[in-house]
């Protein structure tokens, strides 16, 4: 059995990992690792990452062992949707105390493995590892062999402590704890030459139903999804599956990869968001599946059902078109969203004035450059009041977002819509598109707006904190216009790597001075992207512009500091 | 006088219990200009915020120093200092607040010391407002790291005063425990008011969760006490702490600045805001405002109503010791029993609970035993939904979290207003309830041998 570290490292390594493939030999090392900037970090931590990955397997026991925060503050807090058990959604912890600090947390994980077998007999415990014990150096990994031993039922050690890593790598991490103990460990009543994986879905809001239909009606049959509305059985014995399909980007590469390496299973990343993409989607896992030795004609029929499907989505969305014409979006979301919702949105004739590109990986920046051209307006680090700014400057006229940030849109009274993990509605397939526009139409078109943006009579109109927010920003742009002397070094001060806290200035001085046309190069000058290595992609935009404009300023990235 | 009894389970189900750190970060939310810190992972902060943000449905300041596994073996001073230097650089606070999480406890990270080192390192920190509370994880409860945070506050923040003789008549200080919602705050500060007194809330939750619109954007809290209020509370005259957890910072406040306290342990039912209301009066020197009696009339004729339905009920509660001994013994007193209870940590309160057991456990428990004992209304906070729909019975939420309905910030449970709203809506859950499930049917009273009606020879009937 691997160390964690060794299984840490593998996961860098991943050669299906456009992010990682970039970087070079020192840097994979080092890999996710990165030191997050103390004060200035948001996001989740490895064991959260590797908690959403699994807890929609639901007829599992997930178990956490650590003290009352990991659990306790985090438990049930996921809109996935189980067709079945609901067990995944009971929290279980070992809530350790004191005393296990001192003495070791290895038999109180043991006791409350037996207990949950004992009353609630799951097929499986999923064992999560987090920080505390594994500083005090409690052993999951015998204590989940012994209890396995002992009670003849799968526990399942899930070694991913938060202080390893982001929520990403948790993800990952969570992968190879099902590689490693539970993917090819039972087999499956039958097979068929319609079986299909679907990685890295994890079923919110139930949108997987909303594909599972016309699957259905294909005969495809879903015979193991990692994990929404996943079995534990399903899983075990996925390592039998003709084909698979990867959906969430990156969090599951490992194990897309791996099972094809291992089992000959191919795969290919897809989405279900989005007109195009379904199609796409369904018929490449047409073909994936006539390659493995379905029937031809399966393809006729996906074709039949993919123009019976768009006719019907294209005609949903047609009543919005007048409706959507000249409005403006402002997209801010990480990871896959970015990309699927990006083409989603364009169907719709919204147009598209900003997305953030902080969680999403290289090839995630070039789809969306791919997806809305030259105007890919990508927002890495606005602040509130900068958002607050594009929205009121009629940039844009409603705001997509993950929940975190929805109240600077609100209290901006600008129409907003919950598109990530949190959010009620489910979008995915040809549905789920009309859906999302049935939304984005109802916010938009709230009267609630109008109520809400005329300030109460007795307040003086230029002095209410709107007029405020926008005055300030207004006056920092003029002196900037008016000082050409500030505003190119407030150009320059635009901080690029933040890790390393490397401004654009210096980066710029040293491409200039030493004549640099590499990243390592200035890498080895600047100390820029010598951290998480995330803002390589940025410096190439800085060599691309500066090798161009020998010099002049670097237009995009002006754009994005604005 | 109830038994207090410890869980024996090795493992937890369905938590009822959060973490101390977070409970210590709240009490930071109600200081104005405000960043909350917590030393740990940033999966510690990231669940903490998720938490506050789904409850009060507003944006939340919280900071993590983002303990890598290698810092957290080093030691995390470079953190704390990075994290100190960022935020009070980037977002310009007023005063940051720190809390331990398990992971640096376990280490041992010596934050006091930290500080020490980074105010002597960094001149322009020297006098910044900086206070540092030690809540591990692995102890205790939400509630405990709110009642040790405000008394380290009082300790650090609040000046001695020069002169003891002179203190302001009028001023109060009012330390509310974590069971109260911002608009139980705006409810005491109203009450207060009407006798002419000044009161300082420390923390004050109404100033930065109540939803207003603040003026400018800014990445700290958004109202809230400020550093400069606090450093005067000790000018006050009285000090009112409220709920039993604030017995700690009330002392503190005492033996620092000499300001007297009473401790009200709970201002939710009749008698003990009767009480309330006399104490005002009396520091204040002027007669309870007429509003008050039409109030206190309200409250009796809503306790009438409300008896025929809730006379009897068998409740099973789930909820940190200060709201458990709020709500039990406001519903004890219109009749209900109190079936079953259940909570997160000790405290003085839970004996005086009219209950025969209080079980420190979790979500588990309370749905078992409220099985076992045939109980008909569920109280606890959000994450009963499940255990209520298992149960089929009445749910009314309290508490924090409270994330999946609106309102959570302005429920309220204290003041005679407060109590006569709490009770009106628990029994229009038990009406609603029994209209859509208990109606009388013909079979209602149909016992097993009247079931075996005598046939009736059609040929008989003409």
């Amino acid at each position: 059995m691997s160390s964690l570290s060794a299984t840490i490292q593998e996961v860098f390594n991943e050669p299906g990992c456009g992010k990682n493939a970039n970087k070079s030999e020192a840097e994979r090392k080092k890999g996710c690792t990165k030191q997050l900037q103390p004060g200035g970090a948001a996001g989740g931590c490895a064991f959260d990452g590797a908690k959403i990955a699994l807890q929609p397997l639901t007829d599992v026991a997930h178990l956490v062992h650590g003290p009352i925060a990991c659990e306790g503050n985090s438990w049930d807090n996921r809109g996935a949707r189980s067709s079945g058990s609901n067990i995944w959604r009971t929290g279980f912890t070992t809530d350790i105390n004191e005393t296990d600090i001192v003495f070791g947390g290895e038999k109180r994980l043991y006791k409350a493995v037996k207990e949950i077998i004992e009353k609630y007999d799951p097929p499986a415990i999923f064992v999560y590892q987090t920080c505390v014990p594994a500083m005090i150096g409690d052993d999951i990994n015998a204590v989940c062999k012994a209890a396995s031993a002992k009670f003849g039922k799968p526990v399942i050690p899930v070694n991913s402590p938060g202080f390893v890593g982001p929520k990403n790598l948790g993800n990952k991490l969570a992968g190879e704890a099902l590689l490693d103990h539970v993917i090819g460990t039972q087999e499956p009543d039958y097979t068929t030459p319609y079986d299909l994986n679907i990685i890295g879905e994890y079923n919110l809001s139930g949108e997987l139903w909303q594909v599972k239909p016309l699957l259905d009606e294909l005969g495809i049959r879903i015979f193991s999804c990692i994990s929404g509305d996943g079995r534990y059985r399903e899983v075990a014995y996925s390592h039998r599956a003709k084909a698979a399909m990867m959906v969430c980007s990156k969090a599951m590469i490992n194990v897309a990869r791996k099972m094809e390496e291992r089992y000959g299973i191919p795969f290919f990343e897809g989405s279900f968001y989005g007109i195009q993409d379904s199609s796409d989607s369904l018929r490449e896992i047409a073909r994936l599946l006539i390659e493995r030795g379905a029937p031809d004609e399966l393809m006729a029929r996906t074709e039949a059902v993919i123009a019976r499907e768009e006719a019907k989505a294209w005609a949903s969305i047609e009543p919005y078109k007048p409706r959507f014409a000249g409005k403006k979006v402002l997209l801010i979301t990480g990871g896959v969203k970015s990309w699927s919702v990006v083409a989603a949105l364009q169907e719709a004739g919204l147009e598209l004035v900003g997305t953030s590109v902080k969680k999403s990986t290289k090839e995630d920046k070039e789809r969306i450059k791919e997806l809305m051209g030259q105007d890919a307006h990508m927002i890495d680090d606005m602040t509130p009041r900068e958002m607050y700014k594009m929205l009121k400057d009629a940039k844009a006229d409603i705001m997509l977002s993950g929940g975190k940030s929805q109240f600077v849109a609100l209290k901006a009274a600008m129409p907003w819509l919950d598109i990530n993990q949190e959010r009620s509605h489910a979008y995915m397939g040809y549905v789920g598109m009309a859906k999302l526009m049935a939304e984005i139409d109802k916010a938009l078109f709230n009267p609630v707006w109008e109520q809400l943006r005329v300030p109460a009579p007795w307040e003086n109109n230029t002095r209410n904190w709107q007029a405020k927010a926008i005055a300030q920003m207004d006056a920092e742009a003029a002196q900037l216009a008016a000082d050409p002397v500030a505003a190119e070094a407030a150009r320059r001060a635009k901080k690029i790597c933040n890790c390393k806290t490397v401004d654009l200035g210096t980066i710029e001085d040293a491409i200039k001075a030493r004549g640099l046309t590499t990243v390592d190069g200035i890498k080895q000058h600047t100390n820029a992207s010598g951290g998480c290595g995330f803002c390589a992609v940025r410096l190439e935009d800085i060599l691309a512009a500066s090798q161009v404009a020998a010099g002049a300023s670097v237009e995009p990235l002006l754009q994005a500091a604005e | 006088m109830a038994k207090v009894t410890v869980g024996k389970k090795a493992c937890a189900v369905n938590p009822l219990k959060m973490s101390q750190p977070i409970g210590g970060a709240f009490a930071f939310m109600g200081l104005r200009g405000s960043m909350p810190l917590l030393h740990g992972s940033q999966g510690c902060t990231s669940f903490g915020l998720t938490l506050f943000v789904r409850h009060f449905k507003e944006a939340v300041p919280l900071q993590t120093t983002a303990m890598s596994e290698v810092a957290t073996v080093l030691g995390g001073y470079e953190n704390v200092e990075q994290a100190i230097l960022n935020i009070h650089k980037r977002t310009k606070p007023e005063i940051i607040g720190i809390c331990s999480t398990g992971v640096t406890e376990t280490k041992g990270d010596d934050v006091e010391g930290y500080l020490k080192l980074i105010r002597q390192k960094h001149p322009e920190l020297a006098d910044f407002p900086m206070v540092y509370v030690s809540t591990p994880d692995f102890k205790d409860a939400f509630q405990d790291g709110w009642e040790k945070t405000v008394a380290r506050m009082v300790e650090v923040l609040v000046d001695k005063p020069k002169n003891a003789a002179r203190r302001d008549p009028k001023r109060v200080n009012v330390l509310p425990g974590c069971h109260l919602s911002p608009g139980d705050l705006d409810e005491l500060r109203n009450i207060i008011e009407d006798f002419g007194l000044e009161p300082s809330f420390l923390p004050d939750l109404a100033g930065s969760l109540d939803g207003h619109i603040p003026d400018e954007f800014v990445p700290t809290t958004i109202g809230g006490i400020g550093v400069d209020e606090i450093a005067t509370m000790g000018q006050a005259a009285w000090t009112i702490a409220v709920g039993a957890q604030m017995r700690r910072a009330a002392e503190a406040m005492e033996t620092k600045t000499g300001v007297p306290f009473r401790l009200f342990e709970r201002l939710c039912g009749l008698r003990p805001n009767d009480e309330f209301l006399v104490f005002l009066s009396e520091i204040s020197g002027r007669p309870v405002p007429l509003k008050y009696r039409r109030l206190r009339g309200q409250l009796a004729d809503a306790m009438l109503d409300a008896h025929f339905h809730l006379g009897g009920r068998k409740l099973a509660i789930g909820a940190e010791p200060d709201l458990l001994f709020d709500l039990s013994s406001a519903l004890q007193e219109i009749g209900a029993k109190v079936t079953v209870a259940v909570t997160t940590t000790q405290s003085p309160v839970l004996e005086q609970i009219k209950a025969d057991e209080v079980l420190l456990g979790d979500l588990e428990d309370l749905e078992n035993l409220a099985k076992e004992q045939g109980c008909d209304l569920l109280i606890t906070h959000s994450h009963g939904r499940q255990a209520a729909e298992r149960l089929k019975i009445p749910f009314y939420r309290a508490g924090f979290p409270m994330f999946d309905r609106l309102g959570a910030g302005h429920q309220l449970s204290v003041g005679y207003r407060g109590t006569r709203d709490l009770i009106f809506d628990i029994a229009n859950l038990i009406i609603a309830d029994h209209e859509n499930n208990h109606q009388a049917t013909p079979d209602t009273w149909r016992t097993a041998e009247a079931d075996t009606p005598v046939a009736i020879d059609a040929a008989t009937m003409h």
